[in-house]
């Protein structure tokens, strides 16, 4: 086991036996899907939704490089600086030139967990600039200096409670229960952090390559903030998010909204398509767009993951997996963490480091039911499964299941594996559930099942005499 | 008379069901069935199998279980190891391609053969043949309503109920309401659903391999079906009600469960 699948384990543990954490995600995970289901209640057919935004999307991805090609063509014609950048250090690099030729120091920040995946703000860091998270829930994990808990709600996991003694200690405000005046002493401080950065960045959450326009999608007002006060704008958005035409987005941004969120639309829904214009009285001097690949372009062309590639980060897979409302978003130690980031990061990072995810899940299907865009889950995990152990298997479990295979497939075998089975288990209670039983991993929180001495195959033989 | 309503509701759920082919013998009423007992149903529930047979037998058909069958495959498919897993399907793909019904009292496993094989098999020499008993491959419940066309089995079992969907039942083959049409015609069953559809946390390997994980998903079932404060749990799935009650005991919790099969055949 690598250091990565035991740190999930024991992380794991420790989450599923703290009941009080785990009431704080159940109680916020509950609400969600009540309001969830009474919006998509709205839709005349929500089934239908769900196949037309899975083929918008993949007509995206099926013709991502000629889209690409046309939404960089228009962008640029109205001053946009479009870079494509091949892997997350680019990113990262294209983000630093711009801020070093700029002379700028600080950086204020909207929602995008696409800087999360590339690590964005520890490099600015290491270099001496500034990133400045202006969403709530981003600022409040920043401020812990942790990574967000969910990609939706990145605070999630915190009371009012935890949240009001951090800012007593990090902003020196008074202590308050009321959740407006906490979001009025947030707001109080990145009002102040908006006036003096120097440049403003998002993420985005589609591409309309017919208009050439970004499309950002938030509820606080942030993003539109850090794309207006400062002089330069940086988007930085995956390949993937490019769709055909400007009238998908009047089904994607509502089905974004809905499983998103529980709304009926966003409150801000804004489109970017370049820097301010001779006749314009508003917007950054500067607008720069980082296309990033980081492995997208190669997923892309795997006919069996590239549905993956869907995905519109409204995070519904999370919110109605049975593991993540256990677990948590911590435990994952990855950028995408539920089912999406189970899929994901073995296939757009390293299979090993992150297999083990991928078999952290009972297969219950949940996540596939709610995909507004359609991913089949369950079954893409079961081919990353397969693909780990086929390349890394594992000696004793190949080996144990060459010996089931003998044991199913040869009828005397599995008589007498069932009998010595049964004579073993008279002695087992002996042993239960401590660290010398083989079944420890079973019967260390569970009850073990009873064999019987008579099969259904010897009731069968009789009956059927 | 009865028998004329089964088989107008038999010939309505075979024209629903795209009027497959093999079913316009659907006059000719009687069917063999091929039972499959799954390899832990096989060890530990062998009574609820058997009632299956009873069950199936008691409505007029013919049945044969597969003595020297074990296993679909399933926990080598789960954990990645598809050759292993075709080890064990081949011989069941073999077996059992040209029955006229197989029938598994188990949704897991019928996802599995139903829905697994063709993707396991695709390219292999035995890809025709699993794609065939993949179609006529059914769970129990299902079987029993969609398929024949029962729904009442003269069954009475007073107690209050609540029932446990098997994921792979309820979301690989869209089995919810034929379980719940059976225990709607059970005299003096009360069915309580629980406040939310969850998984029981067993997944197979899964349960030993994240065992905190699993049993956590396994407490937070149990504390539903208290809240419902039935007598009973009731499933299509032994392997979630083994997972179920495996916690139960662990934790001292009076939880009794018990298959639906078990149910269809007690007259109390």
């Amino acid at each position: 086991m690598n250091n990565n699948a035991q740190k999930f384990q024991e992380d794991a543990a420790r989450i599923c036996a703290d009941s009080t954490h785990r009431q704080i995600i159940g109680t916020a995970l509950d609400k969600y899907a009540q309001g969830r289901d009474k919006k998509i209640a709205e839709f005349q057919n929500w089934e239908q939704a769900r196949e037309s935004a899975a083929q918008i999307k993949q007509e995206g991805l099926d013709d991502m490089e000629a889209l690409l090609r046309t939404l960089t063509k228009k962008l640029t014609k109205r001053g946009t600086h479009v870079y494509r950048a091949p892997t997350g250090a680019d990113a990262c690099r294209i983000v630093l030139n711009i801020l070093k030729q700029n002379g700028a120091k600080t950086m204020v920040k909207s929602k995008s967990m696409t800087s999360e995946e590339i690590h964005l703000n520890e490099a600015l860091e290491k270099e001496g600039y500034r990133p400045i998270e202006s969403d709530l829930g981003e600022f409040i994990v920043q401020l812990r200096q942790e990574p967000p808990y969910h990609i939706v709600f990145p605070a999630m996991h915190l009371t009012r409670y935890q949240i009001s003694d951090l800012f007593q200690d990090k902003l020196g405000s008074e202590p308050t229960e009321n959740p407006e005046e906490l979001t009025m002493i947030a707001r109080k401080n990145l009002r102040r952090e908006y006036v003096q950065a120097d440049v403003g960045f998002t993420g985005a959450n589609f591409a309309v390559a017919e208009t050439g326009m970004i499309s950002v999608t938030e509820n606080e007002g942030n993003s539109r903030l850090s794309a207006s006060l400062p002089k330069i704008m940086i988007t930085l958005i995956g390949i993937e998010k490019v769709v055909p035409r400007m009238q998908d987005l009047s089904l994607l941004l509502p089905m974004l909204a809905t499983v998103g969120a529980a709304q009926s639309i966003s409150c801000y829904n804004t489109l970017y398509s370049g820097p301010r214009q001779p006749d314009e009285c508003d917007g950054p001097e500067e607008y720069h767009v980082i296309l990033l690949d980081n492995g997208r372009s190669r997923l892309a062309k795997d006919s069996t993951f590239r549905e993956i590639l869907r995905c519109i980060r409204c995070g519904s897979c999370i919110n109605v997996c049975p593991i993540y409302r256990n677990v948590g978003g911590h435990a994952y130690n990855a950028t995408y963490p539920g089912p999406i980031g189970s899929v994901l990061m073995p296939r757009l990072f390293d299979l090993q480091t992150y297999k083990h995810l991928s078999f952290a899940c009972s297969l219950c299907g949940a996540c596939r039911d709610m995909c507004p865009v359609k991913i089949n889950l369950p079954h893409l995990l079961l081919k990353n499964r397969e693909a780990a152990s086929t390349t890394q298997p594992k000696f004793f479990e190949k080996l144990a299941f060459k010996a089931m295979s003998l044991l199913f497939n040869k009828p005397f075998f599995w008589k007498w594996g069932k009998r010595m089975g049964w004579i073993g288990q008279k002695f087992h209670p002996l042993i239960e559930g401590s660290v010398i039983d083989p079944a420890q991993c079973w019967t260390a929180t569970r009850k073990a099942p009873k064999l019987k001495w008579k099969s259904f195959k010897d009731l069968w033989k009789k009956h059927s005499k | 008379m009865i028998s004329s309503v089964f088989f107008l509701m038999a010939g309505y759920n075979s024209f629903l069901n795209g009027l497959d082919t093999q079913y316009s013998s659907i006059g000719t009423f009687e069917m063999k069935i091929t039972l499959f007992a799954p390899c832990f149903m096989d060890a530990m529930f062998p009574d609820v199998a058997m009632n299956a047979v009873k069950i199936f037998e008691s409505l007029g058909h013919q049945v044969d279980a597969p003595e020297e069958l074990a296993c679909c495959g399933q926990p080598a498919f789960n954990t990645g190891y598809w050759d292993e897993a075709r080890n064990v399907a081949s011989k069941v793909v073999e077996r059992l391609y040209d029955v006229e019904a197989l029938v598994l009292p188990s949704g897991s496993c019928t996802a599995m053969i139903h829905k697994f094989y063709p993707e396991l098999f695709k390219g292999h020499p035995l890809e025709e043949k699993a794609n065939r008993l993949a179609a006529h491959t059914w769970e129990f419940s299902d079987f029993l309503v969609t398929r024949l066309g029962v729904t009442d089995l003269g069954a009475s079992f007073p107690a209050k109920v609540t029932f446990h969907d098997g994921c792979h039942g309820l979301r690989e083959l869209g089995i919810h309401d034929q379980p719940r049409a059976l225990l709607a015609n059970v005299r003096g069953l009360t069915l309580i659903e629980m406040e939310r559809v969850q998984c029981c946390g067993f997944g197979g390997t899964f349960s030993a391999k994240f065992p905190s994980i699993s049993s956590s998903l396994g407490e937070s079932k149990v504390a539903m079906v208290m809240k419902t404060g039935a007598d009973y749990v009731v499933s299509n799935d032994s392997s979630c009600l083994m997972h179920i009650q495996g916690v139960a005991d662990k934790q001292r919790k009076l939880i009794k469960s018990i298959h639906l099969i078990d149910i269809l055949v007690r007259h109390e």
